[in-house]
């Protein structure tokens, strides 16, 4: 155990995980230690996922009320951060019910497709150097890949309540996860041209000189502002809510759940809103890479003192932050006016800037 | 046993229970998650295999793609307490030959084939290599498959367009 402690470095977590490996191989048969490894990186992201639950429905909370002008939850705990525990344990204490007429297996089922979806997803994140579950090198593909997933729990919740208002949620969800897909993987494809890898530890480390979205030009700025939509459409968050709009649908999709089952729902949208700031921070503002000015040494040094899972969380909470902007400013838009935005406008725009950004790559008038 | 002999036979029987499940379902919906079950499972095999890209693929078209389609169109048209019909018995005996014979064709090239050990054991395969030969028109470049699909899309979405706005011409 005192050799592991000694591995913890803050600023490079592959000495930890080689020793940890190491200590189990000397122990376990392989199959076995890389069964103990999975179950381990299993429990931190259960773990993670509990925290991220907490921490976000508090800063979401938080985030309304400045907007609206109200302090947000102040009475548990000091300035109310012992709410979403409390709200937590109440969650854990209701009563799961069941509706009489339901198609019982994939009612039970839908909330199981949503969070292994956001389970999938998390697992090729890189929060630090070093700290990755998965570095495929198709990182990126598989990312977009696995996040198609929770339509078909969104579906398939809406479809089993046997619940007009959750069908018609269900079915609006899936029109707009389906068109909206197309421009988050466009918009990250423009940025996969000047990377020219999906891997996600290389698109790191392309960054070094300097995060893309200030290389990129504007390409990579409209890049950038497309994804930052179309991922908000992505995963049903305000202003494109209309899969759940509480005063139309009463809450879509989601209806008919209770307890853990909603709550399912509820933590993986919260994780998706995680996971979509972590692409964007990771492709578009260099992940875990400090933020470095040209030749100014010490400027520079001064950056890299700062740890780069604090350099992730921040870029991460800067976009999370956005999009929550968008949320409580913006109001609903009709389903009609959603699939022209994306049908119209984002999508032509993606297809002229991937063009705009492979003449500039070619030319090598990047930096 | 290795553990990529346990998954890889967990994968099969979770992939053969649910093929099975999804051809003799009667509730429409619950065909279509069991499909969705086989397709994610060959998914995995992909990724055991380290074929990643292929995997990708594999459940961005079936899984995000045909499978959601599927289960859009059933949204649209069935209702939750709709069973189908049991087959007849005549098109049961067909269609059992008609996957006998393919079953065999597949198992009798299977057996015939020497599988040679692979001397390389490095199966991943690159983005590179995957783009060169896709637009490749060299040997072994597949440009005009490539083109031809295209070209064939292209007169899916028209033909699509001109069937969803033929309405507009009726009288009403």
């Amino acid at each position: 155990m005192n050799r592991l402690i000694l591995k913890i470095n803050i600023y490079d977590f592959t000495p930890l995980t080689q020793a940890i490996h190491d200590a189990l191989s000397e122990s376990f048969s392989p199959g076995i230690t890389t069964l103990i490894e999975m179950v381990i990186i299993g429990i931190a992201f259960i773990t993670l996922f509990t925290i991220l639950g907490l921490v976000m429905v508090y800063a979401e909370r938080k985030v309304a009320a400045l907007f609206q002008q109200r302090l947000g939850p102040m009475r548990v705990g000091f300035f109310g951060t012992a709410q979403t525990i409390a709200d937590a344990i109440k969650l854990l204490l209701k009563e799961p019910l069941m509706t009489k007429n339901a198609d019982k297996f994939l009612f039970n089922l839908a909330p199981f497709f949503v969070i292994i979806a956001s389970f999938l997803a998390i697992a090729a994140v890189p929060f630090a150097k070093g700290l990755q579950a998965l570095d495929f090198n198709i990182g990126l593909f598989y990312i977009v890949a696995v996040s198609s997933l929770g339509v078909i729990g969104i579906l398939l919740a809406g479809w089993s309540s046997n619940n007009k208002y959750s069908l018609i949620g269900s079915m609006r969800s899936g029109a707009q996860i389906v068109s909206y897909e197309l421009s988050v993987g466009l918009s990250l494809l423009t940025m996969v041209v000047l990377t020219g890898t999906l891997q996600l530890s290389e698109i790191i480390e392309s960054q070094q000189d300097g995060w893309w979205i200030f290389k990129g030009h504007i390409p990579a700025f409209i890049a950038f502002i497309v994804f930052l939509v179309a991922s908000t459409a992505e995963l049903n968050r305000g202003p494109f809510d209309l899969a759940e709009a509480e005063s139309e649908l009463t809450a879509g999709f989601h209806t008919e759940y209770s307890g853990m089952k909603f709550s399912f729902f509820f933590l993986a949208e919260f994780v998706n809103l995680f996971i979509v700031a972590a692409i964007g921070a990771t492709v578009f503002l260099g992940g875990w890479m400090p933020f470095h000015l040209g030749n100014w040494e010490g400027f520079n040094l001064i950056m890299d003192f700062v740890p780069p899972i604090f350099w992730f969380l921040a870029k991460v909470s800067f976009i999370i932050f956005i999009i929550m902007w968008f949320k409580w400013t913006f109001p609903r838009l009709r389903i009609d006016q959603l699939l022209t935005l994306e049908w119209k406008y984002l999508l032509p725009i993606n297809l002229v800037n991937i063009v705009v950004m492979a003449f500039i790559a070619m030319q090598g008038w990047h930096f | 046993m290795n553990n990529e002999s346990i998954i890889f036979y967990i994968l099969s029987a979770v992939l053969l229970v649910s093929g099975v499940l999804a051809v003799t379902g009667r509730r429409i919906l619950r065909a279509a998650v069991f499909l969705l079950f086989a397709l994610s499972s060959i998914a995995a095999l992909y990724f055991l295999l380290g074929f990643f890209f292929l995997a990708a693929v594999q459940i961005i078209v079936y899984i995000g793609g045909i499978v959601v389609l599927i289960i859009f169109s059933i949204l649209l048209t069935h209702h939750i307490e709709h069973r189908l019909k049991k087959p007849s018995l005549n098109k049961m005996l067909m269609s059992a030959l008609g996957t006998m014979v393919g079953a065999g064709a597949c198992l009798l090239t299977i057996w015939n084939h020497p599988f040679p050990e692979a001397s390389n054991v490095e199966p991943i395969t690159t983005m590179d290599n995957i783009g060169t030969k896709m637009l490749g028109f060299g040997e072994g470049g597949y440009v005009l498959p490539f083109e031809l699909i295209s070209v064939l899309l292209l007169t899916a979405m028209i033909a699509v367009i001109v069937i969803a706005k033929r309405k507009e011409n009726l009288p009403s």
